[in-house]
């Protein structure tokens, strides 16, 4: 049980005004509850005396200057070390305004953040784009200056993006063609058409699936990545210190990173496809009676060679996409470990949804160009 | 090889008051560096005692070792006759409402503002106190460590170096602790910050009644509001003491330390000073806070 304040209000000797008496510890840990009641005091009152007071820290001699302050009442019986303490916090009460930091009404801040996000949405896709044209033409100065471009960066991307993202693609891919190929089969089975599960594993994740699943795991492992890495260089100074040695950070770190993700997401995408196919003959073999090989023999006879391409194709923009996203976002953090959160989440899902709409967007395409 | 144990006879100490801090015996290792190796230190109640020592000698690693941060390998440790060293997990170490802690670089909370960050360590042990009590609170403290009034309600990104150090002494000051722990207060800030930021320091000191445990490479903090500076080499503490009683020894560190281009510059300045005015006895505040 901790002591607490307390205190009361009497009529002074000799006809003077109400006196108010304070008793017990009047520091940080006692005060909370008896300051409630003292800002309700109505009463008159001439004197705050705190001679009984057995100990007093700033919290206390806050409470003692306020309360004179407020009833317009005379600190008495002050001992030497009361008195230095309600001294120094007398000089350090000014500008009793809010310290929040400065906020609208409701009704003016609706709109007024609607009208920031509309605002920043612009600037954003603005932004985007000329991060690309950054990008762009530091391709063009390190093919002017090859021996500026940054080999050993772009290999150790290439085997964070890549290599490590094997693993993970590839289990994921084939449990994808092992359902694709299970619920294919349950619907194909209704025209005895069991057969045709090859063509569907095949086409599916040759052409969509492998690339788009792929994009959408390097987005959240890399993607995300990027931007919170090139967030925190950004918050600690790196970024700039980069600068001032000559170094250009989107040659450093930006060209390595696009680079490396749009050369290792077409790689991993026809992986990914490979070991899609290769669940579907598992799960073919195991339950449909198809030998393995038959249907990997199949799949040759029956997926025209121009869904390799439209996978081929798309992989190295997927890839542009979420690279560019994550490395965006991350060189745009500026204030603090919270925005380096957001930006990264902004990162994968404006990677991932962009990702979604372009892929539909080539399917309309490759189909109209007679790749159907 | 050259033993400094062998001609460093302990300075005379005629203190009887309590010490806050109690260290004995303390090892540090990480992996096979070590660090500390048998080191004591006492604190004295009502003192502002100075922590040196050379680049890694382990000034940071014996603070974060005395508030918690770091388990050390052997030795005791007692803080305000708490054990540091037999508190099995954090919340056996419930005195950390009574000591404050300010960091290298403020370290105060990002998403925050100097006020709200100052809020903090009072809503966590006091949940109690009423917001308008909160914010007031928070107001004056942050008023008390030299900030101008509007700059509560900026964020910390907002701030320059300086003022992030007085935004993170206003925090490390919020509950009134009885014990105040400066890492480097001074390190990066302009001499006249510097002067200030020790005046300040040592005008808190003296108005709160504190105690602080103050790592500095600062001389002219050393010499300005220093009442002992304990000097940390060899894996242990090897002398505490006034600087006048320091120089005395015969340690080829210390006076090199002391004696050095720094040091006589910042001794010259502190002569003058001296000169003209008369210091602010340290010893009034420690008794007028004995009589509390």
């Amino acid at each position: 049980m901790r002591a607490l304040a307390d205190f009361t209000i009497e009529p002074g000797q000799g006809g003077g005004g109400n006196v108010l008496h304070f008793s017990g510890p009047m520091v940080v840990s006692s005060l909370g509850l008896v300051d409630r009641r003292l800002r309700q005091i109505a009463d008159p009152v001439d004197e705050i005396d705190v001679s009984d007071v057995e100990r007093m820290d700033t919290v206390g001699a806050w409470t003692v200057w306020r309360l004179s302050q407020q009833l317009g009442a005379k600190i008495v019986n002050c001992r030497d070390e009361a008195e230095r303490l309600i001294n120094a916090i007398s000089k350090a009460d000014e500008n009793r305004e809010s310290i929040r930091a400065p906020r609208l009404p409701l009704i003016e801040r609706v709109p007024d953040e609607v009208g920031k996000m509309v605002i920043a949405l612009a600037v954003g896709f603005l932004q985007i784009i000329g991060f690309l044209g950054q990008a762009i033409s530091a391709i063009g100065m390190t093919l002017r200056h090859p021996r500026r471009f940054r080999g050993l960066a772009l290999v150790h991307q290439m085997e964070l993006v890549g290599v490590n993202a094997l693993g993970i693609v590839g289990l994921m891919s084939f449990l994808v063609g092992v359902v694709i190929a299970q619920q294919g089969a349950v619907q194909l089975q209704q025209f005895g058409a069991e057969i045709y599960t090859i063509n569907l594993v095949g086409r599916l994740t040759l052409r969509e699936l492998g690339i788009l699943m792929t994009a959408i795991m390097v987005a959240g492992r890399s993607g995300s990545a990027f931007a919170a890495q090139l967030g925190t260089m950004k918050l600690t100074e790196e970024v700039d210190a980069m600068r001032t040695i000559g170094v250009s950070p989107t040659e450093a770190l930006v060209l390595p990173r696009i680079l490396a993700t749009m050369i290792m997401l077409p790689l991993l995408g026809i992986y990914s496809s490979v070991l899609g196919i290769i669940g579907g003959a598992f799960l073919g073999s195991v339950s449909l009676g198809i030998p393995f090989l038959t249907f990997l023999a199949r799949i040759q006879e029956v997926v025209p060679i121009h869904d390799v391409w439209v996978g081929l194709v798309k992989g190295p923009v997927f890839g542009l996409i979420v690279a560019l996203a994550g490395c965006y976002q991350g060189m745009q953090v500026k204030t603090n470990a919270e925005e380096v959160g957001t930006r990264t989440t902004s990162a994968v899902v404006l990677a991932i949804f962009t990702v979604i709409v372009l892929d539909a967007f080539f399917a309309v395409f490759f189909t109209k160009i007679g790749w159907g | 090889m050259h033993d400094p144990q062998a001609h460093l006879a302990p300075i005379p100490d005629e203190f009887e008051g309590d010490y806050p801090i109690r260290v004995r015996g303390l090892v540090n290792r990480f992996d096979d560096h070590v660090i500390h190796d048998g080191l004591d230190l006492d604190v004295k109640r009502g003192e502002i005692i100075g922590v040196v020592g050379g680049s890694g000698t382990g000034k940071s690693v014996l603070m974060r070792s005395i508030i918690g941060l770091q388990i050390p390998q052997e030795g005791s440790i007692e803080v305000l006759g708490r054990s540091i060293t037999d508190a099995r997990d954090d919340d056996d170490i419930d005195i950390r409402s009574q000591w404050g802690v300010l960091f290298q670089g403020g370290a105060l909370f990002s998403t925050l503002t100097v006020a709200e960050n100052v809020e903090v360590p009072l809503r966590e042990f006091y949940p109690e106190i009423t917001d308008e009590l909160r914010h007031e609170i928070a107001r004056y403290k942050v008023l008390l460590s030299g900030l101008p009034a509007n700059a509560t309600s900026k964020y910390p990104s907002e701030l320059s170096g300086g003022m992030k150090k007085r935004a993170g002494l206003a925090r490390a000051l919020a509950l009134d602790p009885e014990l105040l722990f400066l890492d480097e207060p001074t390190a990066g800030l302009d001499p006249i910050g510097a002067a200030a930021f020790d005046t300040l320091i040592r005008s808190l000191q003296e108005t709160l009644g504190l105690t602080v445990f103050l790592i500095t490479h600062d001389l002219d903090t050393l010499y300005e509001i220093c009442d002992r500076v304990a000097v940390l080499a060899d894996k242990k503490v090897i002398a505490v003491g006034t600087i006048p009683e320091l120089l005395a020894l015969d340690h080829p560190w210390i006076q090199e330390y002391f004696n050095g281009p720094r040091g006589r510059a910042a001794k010259d300045a502190q002569d003058r000073e001296a000169a003209h005015v008369v210091k602010p006895n340290p010893e009034a505040a420690t008794s007028a806070m004995e009589q509390e």
